[in-house]
Protein backbone atom coordinates (compact mmCIF):
# COMPACT_ATOMS: atom_id res chain seq x y z
CA UNK A 1 0.00 0.00 0.00
CA UNK A 2 1.37 3.36 -0.84
CA UNK A 3 -0.58 5.59 1.22
CA UNK A 4 -0.33 5.51 5.18
CA UNK A 5 -3.00 3.77 7.01
CA UNK A 6 -5.19 6.49 9.23
CA UNK A 7 -6.35 5.55 12.58
CA UNK A 8 -9.08 7.91 15.18
CA UNK A 9 -7.74 7.19 18.15
CA UNK A 10 -10.51 7.90 20.95
CA UNK A 11 -11.49 7.93 24.25
CA UNK A 12 -15.00 7.75 25.06
CA UNK A 13 -16.55 8.05 28.58
CA UNK A 14 -15.90 9.80 30.90
CA UNK A 15 -12.58 8.60 32.43
CA UNK A 16 -9.43 10.64 31.86
CA UNK A 17 -6.73 8.23 31.57
CA UNK A 18 -5.03 8.57 28.41
CA UNK A 19 -1.86 7.40 29.06
CA UNK A 20 -2.73 3.80 27.37
CA UNK A 21 -4.25 5.98 23.90
CA UNK A 22 -1.13 7.98 23.87
CA UNK A 23 1.25 5.05 24.01
CA UNK A 24 -1.00 3.80 21.07
CA UNK A 25 -1.35 6.83 18.67
CA UNK A 26 2.86 6.87 19.62
CA UNK A 27 3.52 3.22 18.41
CA UNK A 28 0.91 3.75 15.22
CA UNK A 29 2.95 6.96 14.87
CA UNK A 30 6.14 4.74 14.68
CA UNK A 31 4.78 2.34 12.49
CA UNK A 32 4.40 5.04 9.35
CA UNK A 33 0.34 5.39 10.08
CA UNK A 34 -1.48 8.80 10.38
CA UNK A 35 -3.06 9.06 13.74
CA UNK A 36 -5.99 11.52 14.35
CA UNK A 37 -5.98 12.04 17.92
CA UNK A 38 -9.23 13.57 19.23
CA UNK A 39 -8.89 13.98 22.99
CA UNK A 40 -10.60 13.31 26.18
CA UNK A 41 -14.02 12.60 26.92
CA UNK A 42 -15.83 12.15 23.75
CA UNK A 43 -19.15 11.25 23.25
CA UNK A 44 -19.65 8.47 20.18
CA UNK A 45 -21.61 10.93 18.38
CA UNK A 46 -18.60 12.86 17.74
CA UNK A 47 -15.93 9.72 17.52
CA UNK A 48 -18.08 8.83 14.63
CA UNK A 49 -18.61 12.35 12.99
CA UNK A 50 -14.79 12.75 13.71
CA UNK A 51 -14.18 9.06 12.35
CA UNK A 52 -16.20 9.73 8.78
CA UNK A 53 -14.81 13.99 8.05
CA UNK A 54 -10.75 12.38 8.39
CA UNK A 55 -12.16 9.00 6.38
CA UNK A 56 -10.23 6.88 8.42
CA UNK A 57 -9.43 2.97 8.02
CA UNK A 58 -9.12 2.47 11.52
CA UNK A 59 -11.29 4.22 15.16
CA UNK A 60 -9.62 2.41 17.70
CA UNK A 61 -11.16 3.15 21.23
CA UNK A 62 -9.74 3.25 24.77
CA UNK A 63 -11.55 3.01 27.80
CA UNK A 64 -10.81 2.71 31.30
CA UNK A 65 -13.92 3.18 33.23
CA UNK A 66 -16.59 0.17 32.75
CA UNK A 67 -18.51 1.73 30.62
CA UNK A 68 -17.07 -0.62 27.22
CA UNK A 69 -20.37 -2.67 26.85
CA UNK A 70 -22.56 0.67 26.25
CA UNK A 71 -20.06 2.69 24.48
CA UNK A 72 -18.46 0.41 22.09
CA UNK A 73 -21.41 -1.11 20.81
CA UNK A 74 -22.72 2.67 20.28
CA UNK A 75 -20.11 3.06 18.11
CA UNK A 76 -20.12 -0.05 15.77
CA UNK A 77 -24.05 0.72 15.55
CA UNK A 78 -23.73 4.76 14.26
CA UNK A 79 -20.84 3.97 11.86
CA UNK A 80 -23.53 1.36 10.18
CA UNK A 81 -25.85 4.19 10.47
CA UNK A 82 -23.43 6.15 8.59
CA UNK A 83 -22.80 3.48 6.16
CA UNK A 84 -18.97 3.43 7.16
CA UNK A 85 -18.94 -0.50 7.97
CA UNK A 86 -15.98 -1.05 5.63
CA UNK A 87 -13.63 0.80 9.04
CA UNK A 88 -12.15 -1.48 10.91
CA UNK A 89 -13.14 -0.92 14.86
CA UNK A 90 -10.75 -2.27 17.71
CA UNK A 91 -11.02 -1.71 21.57
CA UNK A 92 -9.03 -1.65 24.63
CA UNK A 93 -8.61 -0.62 28.22
CA UNK A 94 -9.70 -2.50 31.07
CA UNK A 95 -11.92 -5.15 29.59
CA UNK A 96 -12.85 -8.22 31.99
CA UNK A 97 -12.46 -11.68 29.55
CA UNK A 98 -16.18 -11.98 30.24
CA UNK A 99 -16.98 -8.93 28.24
CA UNK A 100 -15.11 -10.01 25.26
CA UNK A 101 -16.96 -12.41 23.20
CA UNK A 102 -19.97 -9.43 23.60
CA UNK A 103 -18.43 -6.76 22.48
CA UNK A 104 -16.90 -8.73 19.59
CA UNK A 105 -20.30 -10.19 18.82
CA UNK A 106 -21.71 -6.63 18.97
CA UNK A 107 -19.01 -5.65 16.04
CA UNK A 108 -15.78 -4.92 17.91
CA UNK A 109 -13.11 -6.42 15.44
CA UNK A 110 -10.40 -6.73 18.44
CA UNK A 111 -9.79 -6.17 22.25
CA UNK A 112 -6.59 -5.42 23.75
CA UNK A 113 -6.36 -5.71 27.04
CA UNK A 114 -3.44 -4.25 29.69
CA UNK A 115 -0.67 -5.68 29.14
CA UNK A 116 -0.76 -6.06 24.91
CA UNK A 117 2.52 -5.24 23.36
CA UNK A 118 2.14 -2.30 20.88
CA UNK A 119 3.02 -5.00 18.07
CA UNK A 120 0.26 -6.72 18.25
CA UNK A 121 -1.81 -3.78 18.09
CA UNK A 122 -0.49 -2.95 14.95
CA UNK A 123 0.14 -6.41 13.39
CA UNK A 124 -3.33 -6.77 13.84
CA UNK A 125 -4.51 -3.35 12.36
CA UNK A 126 -2.36 -4.23 9.12
CA UNK A 127 -3.71 -7.80 8.41
CA UNK A 128 -7.42 -6.50 9.36
CA UNK A 129 -7.95 -3.72 7.06
CA UNK A 130 -10.96 -3.77 5.37
CA UNK A 131 -10.29 -1.72 2.59
CA UNK B 1 -24.96 8.67 -7.42
CA UNK B 2 -21.45 9.53 -8.44
CA UNK B 3 -18.82 11.62 -6.43
CA UNK B 4 -19.16 14.88 -7.69
CA UNK B 5 -23.01 14.76 -7.79
CA UNK B 6 -22.34 13.52 -3.64
CA UNK B 7 -20.07 16.65 -3.29
CA UNK B 8 -21.72 19.00 -5.03
CA UNK B 9 -24.45 18.20 -2.61
CA UNK B 10 -23.35 18.32 0.29
CA UNK B 11 -22.27 14.73 1.22
CA UNK B 12 -20.06 14.74 3.92
CA UNK B 13 -18.31 11.26 3.30
CA UNK B 14 -18.22 12.19 -0.49
CA UNK B 15 -16.54 14.95 0.45
CA UNK B 16 -14.08 13.04 3.12
CA UNK B 17 -12.83 10.17 0.43
CA UNK B 18 -12.82 12.83 -2.15
CA UNK B 19 -9.72 14.38 0.21
CA UNK B 20 -7.91 11.06 0.68
CA UNK B 21 -7.89 10.66 -3.03
CA UNK B 22 -6.44 13.82 -3.69
CA UNK B 23 -3.84 13.02 -0.72
CA UNK B 24 -3.11 9.91 -2.49
CA UNK B 25 -2.95 11.57 -6.04
CA UNK B 26 -5.68 9.74 -7.20
CA UNK B 27 -6.35 10.10 -10.90
CA UNK B 28 -10.06 10.07 -10.39
CA UNK B 29 -10.38 13.01 -8.01
CA UNK B 30 -8.09 15.21 -10.73
CA UNK B 31 -10.90 14.61 -13.37
CA UNK B 32 -13.49 15.58 -10.86
CA UNK B 33 -11.77 18.49 -9.29
CA UNK B 34 -11.08 19.32 -13.22
CA UNK B 35 -15.28 18.85 -14.17
CA UNK B 36 -16.09 20.88 -10.83
CA UNK B 37 -13.28 23.66 -10.81
CA UNK B 38 -16.27 26.29 -12.24
CA UNK B 39 -17.87 25.89 -8.62
CA UNK B 40 -14.82 27.14 -6.95
CA UNK B 41 -13.48 30.58 -5.83
CA UNK B 42 -17.02 31.38 -3.65
CA UNK B 43 -15.23 30.56 -0.32
CA UNK B 44 -13.24 33.07 2.18
CA UNK B 45 -10.26 31.54 2.38
CA UNK B 46 -7.81 31.65 5.95
CA UNK B 47 -4.32 30.69 6.39
CA UNK B 48 -4.03 30.44 10.57
CA UNK B 49 -0.03 30.29 10.99
CA UNK B 50 2.03 31.13 13.67
CA UNK B 51 4.27 28.95 16.33
CA UNK B 52 3.98 25.70 17.65
CA UNK B 53 1.84 25.67 21.00
CA UNK B 54 0.80 29.58 19.90
CA UNK B 55 -2.67 28.71 19.63
CA UNK B 56 -3.73 28.30 16.24
CA UNK B 57 -6.05 24.97 16.50
CA UNK B 58 -8.06 26.91 19.71
CA UNK B 59 -8.61 30.41 17.72
CA UNK B 60 -9.69 28.27 14.69
CA UNK B 61 -12.11 26.99 16.73
CA UNK B 62 -13.10 30.02 17.99
CA UNK B 63 -13.59 31.85 14.79
CA UNK B 64 -15.63 29.05 13.53
CA UNK B 65 -18.13 29.23 16.37
CA UNK B 66 -18.32 32.91 15.46
CA UNK B 67 -18.89 32.42 11.97
CA UNK B 68 -21.41 29.48 12.43
CA UNK B 69 -23.67 32.25 14.62
CA UNK B 70 -24.05 34.01 11.20
CA UNK B 71 -25.10 30.41 9.59
CA UNK B 72 -21.91 30.19 7.11
CA UNK B 73 -20.54 26.66 6.40
CA UNK B 74 -17.33 26.41 7.94
CA UNK B 75 -14.33 24.27 6.26
CA UNK B 76 -10.94 23.43 8.10
CA UNK B 77 -8.53 21.88 7.48
CA UNK B 78 -5.55 21.43 10.10
CA UNK B 79 -1.90 20.31 8.72
CA UNK B 80 0.31 18.54 11.48
CA UNK B 81 3.63 17.63 10.89
CA UNK B 82 4.65 13.89 9.23
CA UNK B 83 7.34 12.19 10.67
CA UNK B 84 10.83 12.21 8.21
CA UNK B 85 11.82 8.84 9.24
CA UNK B 86 8.54 6.40 9.45
CA UNK B 87 5.93 8.04 7.45
CA UNK B 88 3.67 8.29 10.34
CA UNK B 89 2.15 11.16 12.17
CA UNK B 90 0.86 12.10 15.12
CA UNK B 91 -2.61 14.86 14.12
CA UNK B 92 -3.78 16.44 17.13
CA UNK B 93 -5.33 19.30 16.19
CA UNK B 94 -8.90 18.37 16.47
CA UNK B 95 -8.54 18.02 20.46
CA UNK B 96 -9.06 21.54 20.63
CA UNK B 97 -12.21 21.50 17.97
CA UNK B 98 -14.66 18.65 20.25
CA UNK B 99 -17.37 20.78 20.16
CA UNK B 100 -17.43 21.43 16.67
CA UNK B 101 -17.73 18.22 15.63
CA UNK B 102 -21.01 17.41 15.88
CA UNK B 103 -22.15 20.85 13.96
CA UNK B 104 -23.39 19.65 10.70
CA UNK B 105 -22.18 23.32 9.20
CA UNK B 106 -18.41 22.45 10.39
CA UNK B 107 -16.39 20.24 8.33
CA UNK B 108 -12.61 19.37 9.64
CA UNK B 109 -10.06 17.72 8.31
CA UNK B 110 -6.75 17.07 9.50
CA UNK B 111 -3.86 16.09 7.03
CA UNK B 112 -0.05 15.15 7.31
CA UNK B 113 2.61 17.01 5.32
CA UNK B 114 4.12 13.68 3.96
CA UNK B 115 7.24 15.07 3.38
CA UNK B 116 6.34 18.55 2.41
CA UNK B 117 8.11 21.76 3.50
CA UNK B 118 6.66 25.14 3.88
CA UNK B 119 4.21 24.72 6.76
CA UNK B 120 1.34 22.86 4.60
CA UNK B 121 1.17 19.56 2.60
CA UNK B 122 1.27 19.20 -1.16
CA UNK B 123 -2.97 18.05 -0.78
CA UNK B 124 -3.56 21.26 0.87
CA UNK B 125 -4.55 23.07 -1.98
CA UNK B 126 -6.89 20.38 -3.34
CA UNK B 127 -8.31 19.71 -0.48
CA UNK B 128 -9.56 23.32 -0.01
CA UNK B 129 -11.11 23.05 -3.80
CA UNK B 130 -12.78 20.12 -2.81
CA UNK B 131 -13.86 22.17 0.49
CA UNK B 132 -14.90 24.96 -1.85
CA UNK B 133 -17.18 22.60 -4.35
CA UNK B 134 -18.80 21.24 -0.91
CA UNK B 135 -19.83 24.48 -0.20
CA UNK B 136 -17.40 26.26 2.30
CA UNK B 137 -18.56 30.14 2.81
CA UNK B 138 -15.06 30.54 4.88
CA UNK B 139 -12.24 27.37 4.76
CA UNK B 140 -9.26 27.49 7.34
CA UNK B 141 -6.47 26.21 6.75
CA UNK B 142 -3.94 25.87 10.23
CA UNK B 143 -0.65 25.17 9.06
CA UNK B 144 2.02 23.28 11.18
CA UNK B 145 3.57 25.23 14.09
CA UNK B 146 5.87 27.13 12.23
CA UNK B 147 9.48 28.75 12.59
CA UNK B 148 10.97 31.47 10.44
CA UNK B 149 10.52 30.97 6.77
CA UNK B 150 7.10 28.64 6.23
CA UNK B 151 5.48 31.11 3.76
CA UNK B 152 3.47 28.64 1.63
CA UNK B 153 0.24 29.36 2.95
CA UNK B 154 0.74 33.01 1.73
CA UNK B 155 0.25 31.93 -1.55
CA UNK B 156 -2.64 29.58 -0.81
CA UNK B 157 -5.37 31.69 1.18
CA UNK B 158 -6.73 35.12 0.80
CA UNK B 159 -6.18 36.51 4.06
CA UNK B 160 -3.49 35.14 6.54
CA UNK B 161 -3.60 35.79 10.59
CA UNK B 162 -0.44 35.91 11.78
CA UNK B 163 -0.53 34.58 15.52
CA UNK B 164 2.49 35.66 17.80
CA UNK B 165 2.55 35.17 21.72
CA UNK B 166 4.39 37.12 23.81
CA UNK B 167 7.68 36.15 25.07
CA UNK B 168 9.71 34.40 22.16
CA UNK B 169 12.07 36.94 21.35
CA UNK B 170 12.98 40.64 21.36
CA UNK B 171 12.21 43.12 18.90
CA UNK B 172 14.72 41.91 16.26
CA UNK B 173 12.86 39.02 15.64
CA UNK B 174 9.92 41.11 14.44
CA UNK B 175 11.91 42.47 11.40
CA UNK B 176 13.49 39.50 10.15
CA UNK B 177 12.63 38.27 7.12
CA UNK B 178 10.25 35.50 6.65
CA UNK B 179 6.86 35.12 8.09
CA UNK B 180 6.74 37.99 10.09
CA UNK B 181 6.32 39.63 5.95
CA UNK B 182 3.25 37.64 5.26
CA UNK B 183 0.41 38.43 8.09
CA UNK B 184 -2.58 40.48 7.07
CA UNK B 185 -3.28 40.52 10.10
CA UNK B 186 -1.64 39.94 13.50
CA UNK B 187 -2.79 38.65 16.54
CA UNK B 188 -1.12 38.25 19.58
CA UNK B 189 -2.54 35.38 21.84
CA UNK B 190 -2.17 34.46 25.29
CA UNK B 191 -2.72 38.40 25.90
CA UNK B 192 -3.48 37.99 29.34
CA UNK B 193 0.46 36.57 29.43
CA UNK B 194 2.95 39.19 30.77
CA UNK B 195 4.67 40.99 27.33
CA UNK B 196 1.61 41.29 25.35
CA UNK B 197 1.43 44.94 24.81
CA UNK B 198 5.41 45.14 24.16
CA UNK B 199 4.97 42.29 21.93
CA UNK B 200 1.78 44.22 19.93
CA UNK B 201 4.23 47.46 20.15
CA UNK B 202 7.03 45.67 18.68
CA UNK B 203 5.17 44.17 15.65
CA UNK B 204 3.70 47.62 15.06
CA UNK B 205 6.81 49.33 14.77
CA UNK B 206 8.08 46.57 12.50
CA UNK B 207 4.82 47.81 10.56
CA UNK B 208 5.77 51.40 10.67
CA UNK B 209 9.31 50.60 9.24
CA UNK B 210 7.75 49.80 6.00
CA UNK B 211 6.33 53.32 4.47
CA UNK B 212 5.65 51.61 1.07
CA UNK B 213 2.80 49.76 2.51
CA UNK B 214 -0.51 50.12 0.98
CA UNK B 215 -2.51 48.40 3.95
CA UNK B 216 -0.83 48.10 7.20
CA UNK B 217 -1.98 45.19 8.90
CA UNK B 218 -3.95 45.30 11.95
CA UNK B 219 -2.39 44.38 15.33
CA UNK B 220 -4.73 42.81 18.00
CA UNK B 221 -4.52 41.40 21.23
CA UNK B 222 -6.86 38.37 21.94
CA UNK B 223 -7.11 35.43 24.33
CA UNK B 224 -8.02 32.59 22.53
CA UNK B 225 -9.21 30.30 25.44
CA UNK B 226 -11.24 32.59 26.73
CA UNK B 227 -13.00 34.03 23.61
CA UNK B 228 -11.56 37.38 24.16
CA UNK B 229 -10.89 39.64 20.98
CA UNK B 230 -12.59 36.85 18.61
CA UNK B 231 -15.46 39.37 17.84
CA UNK B 232 -12.84 41.95 16.54
CA UNK B 233 -10.48 39.37 14.93
CA UNK B 234 -13.22 38.30 12.90
CA UNK B 235 -14.38 41.61 11.74
CA UNK B 236 -10.69 42.46 10.79
CA UNK B 237 -10.84 39.18 8.35
CA UNK B 238 -13.99 40.28 6.81
CA UNK B 239 -12.67 43.72 6.26
CA UNK B 240 -9.91 42.51 4.53
CA UNK B 241 -11.63 40.99 2.38
CA UNK B 242 -13.47 43.93 1.29
CA UNK B 243 -10.33 45.50 1.00
CA UNK B 244 -8.90 43.24 -1.25
CA UNK B 245 -12.47 43.50 -3.46
CA UNK B 246 -12.59 47.05 -3.78
CA UNK B 247 -9.10 47.37 -4.41
CA UNK B 248 -9.23 44.91 -6.84
CA UNK B 249 -6.45 42.89 -4.97
CA UNK B 250 -8.32 39.80 -4.43
CA UNK B 251 -8.30 39.03 -8.61
CA UNK B 252 -4.42 40.02 -8.48
CA UNK B 253 -3.84 38.03 -5.36
CA UNK B 254 -5.84 34.90 -6.88
CA UNK B 255 -3.93 35.30 -10.07
CA UNK B 256 -0.82 35.91 -8.38
CA UNK B 257 -1.16 32.53 -6.51
CA UNK B 258 -2.50 30.56 -9.98
CA UNK B 259 1.02 31.06 -11.36
CA UNK B 260 2.72 29.16 -8.34
CA UNK B 261 0.10 26.68 -8.31
CA UNK B 262 0.66 26.28 -11.69
CA UNK B 263 4.14 26.26 -11.35
CA UNK B 264 4.61 23.48 -8.55
CA UNK B 265 1.87 21.32 -10.21
CA UNK B 266 4.26 21.35 -13.46
CA UNK B 267 7.47 20.93 -11.64
CA UNK B 268 5.88 17.84 -9.54
CA UNK B 269 5.02 16.20 -13.23
CA UNK B 270 8.02 16.73 -15.16
CA UNK B 271 9.81 15.40 -11.67
CA UNK B 272 7.58 11.99 -11.73
CA UNK B 273 8.41 11.98 -15.40
CA UNK B 274 11.61 11.74 -15.08
CA UNK B 275 11.62 9.40 -12.36
CA UNK B 276 9.17 6.25 -14.50
CA UNK B 277 11.24 7.47 -17.46
CA UNK B 278 14.65 6.34 -14.89
CA UNK B 279 12.28 3.13 -13.95
CA UNK B 280 11.95 1.92 -17.42
CA UNK B 281 15.60 2.92 -19.02
CA UNK B 282 17.66 3.73 -16.38
CA UNK B 283 19.17 6.93 -17.95
CA UNK B 284 19.16 9.09 -14.54
CA UNK B 285 20.70 6.11 -12.55
CA UNK B 286 23.29 6.36 -15.78
CA UNK B 287 23.72 10.25 -15.96
CA UNK B 288 24.07 10.43 -12.42
CA UNK B 289 27.32 8.05 -11.98
CA UNK B 290 28.78 9.56 -15.36
CA UNK B 291 28.32 12.87 -13.22
CA UNK B 292 30.39 11.20 -10.24
CA UNK B 293 32.66 10.03 -12.33
CA UNK B 294 33.36 13.72 -13.68
CA UNK B 295 32.68 12.09 -17.34
CA UNK B 296 29.57 15.27 -17.45
CA UNK B 297 29.16 18.13 -16.14
CA UNK B 298 25.57 18.77 -14.09
CA UNK B 299 24.18 21.23 -16.30
CA UNK B 300 24.33 19.20 -19.03
CA UNK B 301 23.35 16.31 -17.67
CA UNK B 302 20.23 18.66 -16.89
CA UNK B 303 19.94 19.18 -20.71
CA UNK B 304 20.34 15.24 -21.15
CA UNK B 305 17.28 14.89 -18.93
CA UNK B 306 14.95 17.12 -20.08
CA UNK B 307 15.49 16.25 -23.52
CA UNK B 308 14.89 12.28 -22.87
CA UNK B 309 11.22 13.59 -21.50
CA UNK B 310 10.65 16.08 -24.02
CA UNK B 311 8.61 13.92 -26.44
CA UNK B 312 6.32 11.80 -23.94
CA UNK B 313 2.95 13.29 -23.64
CA UNK B 314 0.94 13.79 -20.30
Amino acid sequence: MDRPIRVLVAKPGLDGHDRGAKVIARALRDAGMEVIYTGLRQTPEQIVSAAIQEDVDVVAMSILSGAHNHLFPKVVELMKEEGADDVLIIGGGVIPDDDIPGLKEAGVAELFTPGTPTTDVIDFIKTNLKR
Amino acid sequence: MKLAERLLDGDRRACARLISMVENNDKEAIEIIKELYKHTGNAHVIGITGPPGGGKSTLTDKLAKALRKENKKVGIIAVDPTSPFTGGSILGDRVRMSDLALDSGVFIRSMGTRGHLGGLSKATQGAVKVLDIFGCDYIFIETVGVGQSEVDIVKTADTVVLIMVPGLGDDIQAIKAGTMEIGDIFAVNKSDLFGAPKTATEIKMMLDMNPNMERKPPVLQVIATKNEGMDNLVDEIKKHMSYMQEANKLQKRRESNAKTEIIKLAEEEIISLILRKNETMGLLDDIAKGVAMREIDPYSARDKILDSIKDITI
